[in-house]
């Protein structure tokens, strides 16, 4: 066993500080440590998605990170993405159209949603597509995830035309 | 008595029943990352567990040291077959009457085999610790071929006499598993002898994997103190598991307790029982704390579930006018190691003999010879009743080679050979009684749907088109008409390990008029606790909304054999309404005396018994459960509970039409789905947004394994599919949108008329786009490709046909 490394992050808005050692994946590290076990293992080696985060304003598979190589970073997981009471629009869309079934990739599949949408408010289809090919499921064919994503993005444009 | 301010039309609206698209009550907590699968369970103390396997397909074990990962910080045991062995757990018996090493026992008979189980105090030490054992190998002959092992004298398993009958009768060779028949041989020969046209042809449906995103896994805790076992894990057959588990432990039954979690999709993966299973509860049992194994995606497509490895050779015969005479099969099929399917004892090979298929065959003939192999043991049902998509794949092959054969239409020469529905009950040569069906509508609506003729019209232009050099594309039309075989099942011919496959629902209405029941299935994604409250709304008057439904618990749930097979709503949804139905039964008395009449003269409407002729005097059921619980009423228990153990009387036979419009290009071997039409035919349709669900989920996994996916070895046996870089799962980006529609043909015989579905998708979505394939190239002479129809396989089929000169 190595030298352990001090570690600092912000997780959901609030800091963690704590040693790992060098070859502690972020994955273990939010799962085992910090108990958020929103995000999934379905691969390990980057194909699948299901442990998706966002890591300084970018999508990342938890998996294959290290979370020294996370040192400093600002990460958001599905846990920080809305609250029982006031959920994000995906969390609402991917209930109201069936984009889910048995759950496993939802976590992942949501948060990366929420980035491609923060890239890309007004996607095609095609775009949608193209911009979760990234994360896998197994149950639901992608068509109803496709349209919760796509009747989000208008629920969150509409939304903000309101506002404005 | 309250004025009935509601129509009766808001009083079905509010209860959420069956057939409305009630949005799933699961979903809260899997789009807040509030699941709680197996690998989410924390328990104090808990340690982990990994496997050391073997990377030879063929091996002897010379000898095993340990004493290096003992050394490894955090290790603290490694468990080799000779610690099972004192307790009799080095081997278990397997679901098919066969039984595997749960530890190598001398040798090893595949790559990936459990050879040691490390356990460490977390999965890093684990890790370290599985790198640390020392295991000496002497390799052996491998053999992949089920032909060649047929004829060789490497004998595979040497734990088996070879002289002694295997589970399913005689065995001809060492590594011969069984030979299981059906139909009438020689007639069906001699039909074959004297008909006008034969098409003969060997059909491959390759090994492939359910790959569900969540693996495999379990924690394993002894309380020693109270002797009592708890075991969470992905279990597709909680129930079936703890007996399982008792019966090799020898711990009582009642000192078990087995749990299912949310599980992260199953599709056949999770029904059997798994070394890591056995080991993590040992090793509880000897360090005396909860252990944890989860697979990696490795362990799970090199060790766990493989499914098909089918070779079929098929004969089918006709008058010159398309009208089939007989059906001919033979099928080899690959085991692996060890025969480890789950399917119903008396069918080793499950339904295979549902292959005569949606046509009325007078005669036919099937015999499987199942046989083993240096590969990974199996095969289960990937999202299909025991075996069903291989002879649907079988079947559906079989008539596009004989419509070539015949220089027909495909279209055409199914319509004229389908069962026609004046023949239901139809008994099927190969032995089933179909239930229901109206295969004329659906397929007629199906060639509408997507303007047949025209799509025909358009494709010969196509051809004429490649022809003068205009176009480098192709355009196949895959049509599929498939007949499934599901909700196993009548407990006189169905059992696993001898506990017949009926299944059950245990209902208690609360006293406020709410209500929680419990099945003894298990949801993988299903969404059983939305479908079976729509259920129970409609059988019992009470909302939906306002109904528990619980799986998964052996403790709490009545006991059942869970889900696979599309059982769960033949088999547990009966059971649903049938407990519900004895709750109305008491809520009749009940509302009777409430009302001061007799029990005859009150009726059930929608959410309440009503006076016959009357319907100003009612009780609602709300009121009927307080009443339940707190009127002495001469003649009647107190409390409002009700158990159904429902034992189907026949399987249920859904079917659909499917049709796929396929792009090819020529030149790069890829392909474009331009068009997917699926219609299905489920019975009564419970909820059809879930229905809807499932159809788009189980094409996509059939367009996997026919466009691409497969567990592929080498002739050292070595695994060449073992991570998602080889193994292919659709993205996104290549799942095309798909078209559903339905028919309804209720089954005759199920309480609401449910057929179940979720396994039609895969059972007929795999002909079809493998048909589309073979269409396109059909007019070039192609009678037969094997899937997976990958880019380079149909590089190579066009090359092979000279379409590249």
């Amino acid at each position: 066993m190595s030298k352990k490394m001090h570690i600092k992050l912000n997780v959901n808005g609030k800091d963690e500080e704590f040693l790992a050692e060098p070859r502690e994946l972020l994955i273990y590290t939010l799962r085992e440590r910090l108990n958020l076990t929103g995000p999934h293992i379905g691969c390990e080696t980057s194909h699948c998605g299901a442990c998706t985060v966002t890591l300084n304003g970018k999508s990342v598979k938890s998996c294959t990170m290290f979370v020294a190589q996370a040192d400093g970073a600002e990460v958001t997981t599905i846990e920080g993405m809305g609250s029982p009471d006031a959920l994000h629009p995906l969390q609402e869309a991917f209930r109201e159209h069936h984009g889910l079934q048995c759950g496993y990739c939802t976590p992942g599949m949501i948060t990366r949603a929420a980035k491609l949408l923060e890239e890309n408010p007004n996607p095609t289809e095609e775009e949608v597509r193209f911009g979760m090919a990234g994360n896998l499921c197994r149950c639901t064919g992608y068509q109803n995830i496709v349209k919760s994503i796509l009747a989000a993005a208008a629920e969150m444009n509409g939304a903000k035309e309101a506002a404005e | 008595m309250k004025d009935d301010v509601t129509s009766r039309e808001d009083r079905v609206a509010n209860l959420k029943g069956m057939g409305c698209e009630r949005k799933r009550v699961e979903d809260a907590r899997f789009t807040q990352g509030k699941g709680n699968y197996v690998d989410d369970i924390k328990l104090d103390g808990m340690l982990a567990g990994d496997f050391v396997r073997s990377p030879y397909a063929h091996a002897r074990v010379v000898s095993i040291d340990t004493e290096a990962a003992l050394q490894v910080p955090g290790v603290l045991a490694v468990l080799t077959a000779k610690d099972l062995e004192p307790l009799g757990l080095h081997w278990m018996p397997t679901l098919a009457g066969d039984k595997q090493m749960v530890l190598a026992d001398g040798k090893v008979l595949f790559q990936g085999q459990e050879v040691a189980f490390v356990v460490a105090e977390d999965r890093f030490a684990a890790a370290d610790g599985v790198e640390a054992v020392e295991v000496e190998y002497e390799e052996l002959p491998v053999i992949v071929d089920p032909f060649e092992a047929l004829k060789t004298d490497v004998v595979l398993r040497e734990d088996l006499d070879p002289n002694a009958d295997g589970a399913h009768g005689p065995r001809k060779h060492p590594n011969h598993i069984f030979t299981w028949e059906a139909g009438e041989k020689e007639a069906t020969e001699q039909v074959l002898d004297a008909a006008e046209v034969v098409a003969e042809e060997n059909i491959y449906y390759h090994r492939t994997h359910p790959c569900p995103l969540e693996t495999c896994g379990c924690v394993a805790s002894m309380d020693k103190v109270n002797g009592k076992l708890t075991l969470y894990g992905t279990f597709q057959a909680p129930h079936a598991i703890r007996t399982v588990v008792s019966l090799i432990s020898g711990i009582e039954e009642h000192n078990i307790r087995v749990v299912s979690p949310d599980i992260g999709g199953g599709f056949g993966n999770k029904v059997g029982a798994y070394p890591g299973y056995v080991c993590s509860v040992v090793a509880s049992i000897v360090t005396g704390k909860p252990v944890k194994w989860i697979e990696d995606r490795m362990d799970n497509l090199m060790t766990t579930a493989f499914a098909r490895d089918y070779h079929m050779h098929g004969k089918i015969s006709a008058t010159k006018e398309g009208k089939i005479t007989g059906l001919w099969c033979h099928t080899t099929a690959d085991h692996g190691g060890f025969d480890a399917c789950a399917d119903p004892t008396k069918f080793p090979a499950g339904f295979m003999n549902i292959c005569t298929g949606s046509y009325d065959i007078p005669t036919a003939y099937l015999a499987v010879d199942g046989v083993y192999t240096n590969k990974a043991p199996g095969g289960v049902a990937y999202r299909c009743s025991f075996r069903v998509t291989e002879a649907a794949y079988f079947i559906e092959r079989m008539i596009e080679v004989l419509a070539i054969e015949l220089g027909m239409d495909a279209a055409e020469l199914r319509r004229i050979n389908f069962i026609k529905k004046e023949q239901f009950p139809y008994h099927s040569a190969l032995g089933w009684e179909y239930d229901s069906g109206d295969y004329h509508t659906a397929w007629d609506k199906a060639l509408k749907a997507v303007d047949y003729d025209g799509l025909r019209k358009e494709q010969a232009e196509r051809v004429e088109a490649f022809k003068r050099g205009e176009t480098r594309k192709l355009m196949g039309i895959g049509l599929t008409h498939f007949t499934e075989i599901v909700g196993a099942g009548p407990v006189k011919n169905c059992d696993i390990l001898g506990l017949g496959m009926f299944d059950s629902c245990e209902i208690r209405i609360h006293p406020t008029g709410s209500a929680i029941a419990r099945l003894g299935t298990i949801s993988q994604g299903q969404g059983h606790a939305t479908t079976f409250a729509q259920i129970l709304a409609t059988e019992i008057g009470l909302p939906a909304d306002s109904i528990t439904i619980e799986e998964g618990d052996t403790d709490t749930a009545p006991y059942g054999l869970g889900t696979y097979g599309s059982r769960s709503t033949p088999v547990a949804g009966a059971a649903t309404a049938m407990a519900g139905r004895k709750i109305r039964a008491k809520a009749q008395m009940i509302a009777a005396y409430l009302l001061e009449v007799h029990d005859d003269d009150v009726e059930f409407d929608v959410d309440r018994f009503v006076i016959k002729g009357a319907p100003e005097r009612f009780k609602t059921m709300k009121e009927i459960a307080f009443a339940a619980y707190n009127q002495a009423i001469p003649g009647i228990e107190p409390g409002l509970e009700a158990v159904s153990y429902y034992d189907p009387p026949n399987m249920t036979y859904p079917f659909g039409a499917y049709i796929c419009v396929m792009e090819i290009d020529v030149d790069t071997g890829e392909h474009e789905i331009r068009q997917f039409y699926a219609l299905d035919d489920c019975g009564t349709r419970i909820n059809p947004m879930i229905i809807e669900g499932q159809v788009h989920g189980g094409l996509t996994e059939a367009l996997a394994i026919a466009m691409g996916q497969e567990i592929a070895y080498d002739e050292m046996g070595n695994c060449k599919t073992g991570t998602l870089m080889d193994f292919f799962l659709p993205t996104a980006w290549e799942t095309p949108n798909y078209t559903t529609d339905h028919t309804v043909t209720p089954s005759p015989h199920h309480p609401i008329g449910a057929k179940g579905v979720g396994e039609s998708p895969n059972v007929g979505g795999v002909p079809a786009f493998s048909n589309a394939v073979h269409d396109a190239f059909r007019p070039f002479g192609l009678r037969q490709s094997h899937m997976p129809h990958d880019h380079w396989r149909i590089w190579k089929t066009a090359n092979d046909l000279g379409l590249h000169d």
